[in-house]
């Protein structure tokens, strides 16, 4: 077991490179370097360009040097956390990410949870009520939610939710709590504001993982160990939990890994739409304003978090199942 | 005859029956195998027809179109959808509209639309309208459905009072079309890609699996939202389409070049590949003329199953204003004008895009199911 988490440990330091490089051509797509677009920017508001704060950020970041130096240089800053600048808030990055990368982890973990709470039990009937009302409803209903984008399902339930009940949806805190400082009461309310967020982000995963659900356990329920078991008279329940069902949710366990970077997509579409104060909105200001810093470090730090999702949900299944871990 | 005789002879008749049921099996090429099977898939029959009206709606959008996307009428803002009438004073006639009435909301100053009886515009085919270029080449102004005087907005208006489903129309043809050349173009990646790499293995397969494996960890839309952002701004619109579905399809080719690696893997260890390599065929041969043919169905039901994701990422793209920008027509460029909750709980009729969008995936994906299980004629 150690050494198969050593190597998928191991694996992930290409992994890990590859999207910090992605990240950095991410951060020179735009044409002209930051500097240009910071000097142009400060002199159509009618500041003084000061020579001498430019030279200086010119030589921190190296943009007088050679693409690959720029990046090491620019690895070599973020190791030591710095991320570089944001010129529309004109602070350092990683003063404006951390907060916001919290909440965006919140909220995937409890689309995750809320996923499988739902996906479950929803799966298991439909696989053993196959062909009945219930799984034809089932299937169409999750045909349709993988169907439609989740910003589609975020318009649709704020716009009940505005015609029918007279209120917005959006956001995270109740108005009082939004410029609070953390505390117990924030955390319950924010708890009560996270369900439509997570439905809205979890309906492709729940629908994708209930299709999966049903589909391993009809092949498992018709293999002969079963109808040997039942023949042999073991109660059904039994018979159900113990064999079929420990097979079938391996590849639920594994669905963990690409789910979450479905879900994380998800959330950032998702949070622009129902303004919510995670990565998105900002991630989608910063490419707008083309604050590059900013919007690389975004997606390098979401790449990051669902590499390690992923790394996580492998380990959990070289632990459940232990032909994957042998293979290796 | 006796009873004994004549059930006799229908076992008979039975047996002729089901021998000539199973000769044709044994006599029906690949293709016919594969069609008899799809044909079995009821939900996947009728999806592959709604796509096809779809796709021909797409392609005449002009002619089909009542009004010239383009064209704007202040005095016709966020009208509601006008409904189609048959019966007027008890009796079937021409079908037809009503006018509307216009009242002024004494709170909020809106416009409030009603239909008033006492306006009726009859529908007439082929009638004279907006003048359009028909595929950018021919003139022409003849609309299929259109009311002589009057309007007929039979989805309703936007902002600017646009005819929504002219519009609609219209998007149909750059969001379905871009979703067939992101796939073509992913198709092709994946087609070269996965192709070396599950035909020749060993350390370039290693490093394809582990560039497929970083690309399907990272998430898409922000990857997407940041491409695309890239683009710049002062392009004309063909060229933000091509780019939109360039980076569509850099990103979204792993899924495809995985399925045609492991049917390279798979097929590579069969008798009649190394029949053809013993007998002095070509690689280039082998691959074209044996192997490809025979993964070509499981291909086609695959990339039509990847085609959804195209659509949906045009969509989320220009919604978020990151693809297409107006004046370009498209799905998502139509439903960012539903972005606004208040102007969607006064007009939902701003969201019907997203519902074209809707349907049009889950035809994809039934066709796709349908398809899949049909690939393979030998499976079960």
């Amino acid at each position: 077991m150690l050494s198969y988490i050593l190597k998928r440990v191991l694996y992930i330091i290409p992994t890990l490179l590859l999207i910090s490089i992605v990240s950095f051509i991410i951060i020179q797509l735009p044409p002209g370097d930051f500097l240009t677009s910071y000097i142009a920017q400060l002199s159509q508001t009618g500041e003084m360009v000061d020579e001498a704060t430019i030279a200086a950020l010119r030589h921190r970041y190296g943009l007088d040097q050679p693409y690959y130096i720029q990046y090491f240089k620019w690895m070599w800053n973020m190791l030591h956390g710095d991320f570089g600048q944001s010129f529309e808030w004109n602070r350092p990055v990683n003063q404006l990410i951390w907060e916001r990368l919290g909440l965006t982890v919140a909220v995937s973990l409890f689309t995750m949870v809320l996923t499988w709470v739902i996906a479950f039990p929803i799966g298991i009937y439909s696989a053993t009520h196959q062909y009945s009302i219930g799984d034809y409803t089932v299937t169409f209903l999750g045909y349709i939610g993988l169907a439609t984008p989740s910003f589609m399902i975020a318009l649709i339930l704020m716009w009940i939710a505005y015609s029918v009940f007279g209120a917005s949806v959006g956001g995270l805190f109740s108005p009082e709590y939004i410029e609070a400082p953390w505390s117990w009461a924030k955390f319950v309310d924010m708890l009560g504001h996270l369900w439509i967020p997570a439905i809205v982000i979890g309906t492709a995963g729940t629908a994708g993982l209930i299709r999966t659900l049903r589909a391993n356990l009809l092949d498992e329920l018709h293999k002969p160990y079963v109808v040997a078991a039942r023949a042999k008279g073991l109660p059904e329940r039994q018979l159900f939990w113990k064999y079929p069902m420990r097979i079938a949710i391996v590849p639920f366990i594994s669905t963990v890994g690409w789910s979450l970077p479905g879900i994380i997509s998800g959330e950032t579409i998702t949070a622009v739409v129902l303004s919510l104060p995670t990565t998105g909105p900002l991630l989608l200001r910063a490419l707008q304003s083309q604050d590059m810093y900013l919007a690389g470090s975004f997606v390098m730090l979401l790449s990051i978090l669902t590499v390690l999702g992923t790394l996580i949900s492998d380990i959990l299944l070289g632990w459940v199942d232990p032909r994957i871990r042998y293979e290796m | 005859m006796t009873d004994e005789e004549l059930i006799e002879e229908k076992r008979i008749e039975e047996e002729e029956i089901e021998t000539t049921v199973e000769e044709k099996i044994y006599l029906a090429s690949q293709g016919q195998l594969i069609w008899w099977r799809f044909r079995r898939h009821k939900l996947a029959i009728v999806s592959g027809v709604i796509l096809i009206i779809i796709y021909f709606c797409a392609i005449f959008c002009e002619f089909l179109a009542p009004y010239d996307p383009n064209q704007y009428d202040i005095k016709y803002t966020y009208a509601p959808p006008q409904t189609i009438h048959i019966f007027r004073d008890g009796k079937l006639v021409r079908p037809f509209v009503y006018g509307y009435k216009l009242e002024t909301d004494p709170e909020t100053l809106r416009r409030i639309y009603k239909p008033d009886p006492e306006q009726v515009y009859p529908i007439y085919f082929f009638v004279k309208g907006d003048p359009y270029k028909f595929w950018g080449r021919w003139e022409a102004n003849t609309h299929f459905v259109g009311v002589e005087d009057g309007t007929l907005f039979l989805l309703g208006t936007d902002r600017m009072g646009r005819d929504m489903l002219s519009r609609i129309l219209y998007g149909a043809r750059i969001s379905t079309s871009i979703g067939l050349i992101g796939v073509f173009l992913s198709f092709i990646l994946g087609l070269i890609i996965g192709g070396f790499s599950g035909y020749y293995g060993g350390t370039l397969d290693n490093i394809v699996q582990r560039v497929i494996e970083f690309l399907r960890s990272i998430p898409t839309i922000p990857l997407w939202m940041a491409l695309s952002a890239a683009l710049p701004p002062h392009w004309p619109p063909i060229r933000v389409y091509f780019g939109i579905t360039v980076i569509l399809s850099l990103v979204g080719w792993t899924g495809l070049a995985r399925v045609v690696r492991s049917r390279f893997m798979s097929l590579k260890e069969e008798d009649f590949v190394m029949a053809a390599r013993l007998s002095g065929a070509s690689e280039w041969r082998i691959i074209m003329r044996h192997m490809v043919p025979s993964f070509m169905s499981y291909i086609i039901a695959n990339i039509t199953l990847s085609i959804p994701g195209m659509i949906l990422g045009e969509t989320s793209l220009s919604f978020l204003g990151l693809g297409l920008r107006p004046p370009t027509i498209s799905w998502g460029v139509l439903l960012q004008e539903a972005q606004n909750v208040r102007t969607v709980a006064l007009s939902p009729w701003l969201l019907l895009p997203g519902v074209f969008v809707i349907i049009t995936v889950l035809c994809f994906n039934f066709l796709g199911d349908g398809l899949r299980d049909a690939a393979d004629p030998y499976s079960r």
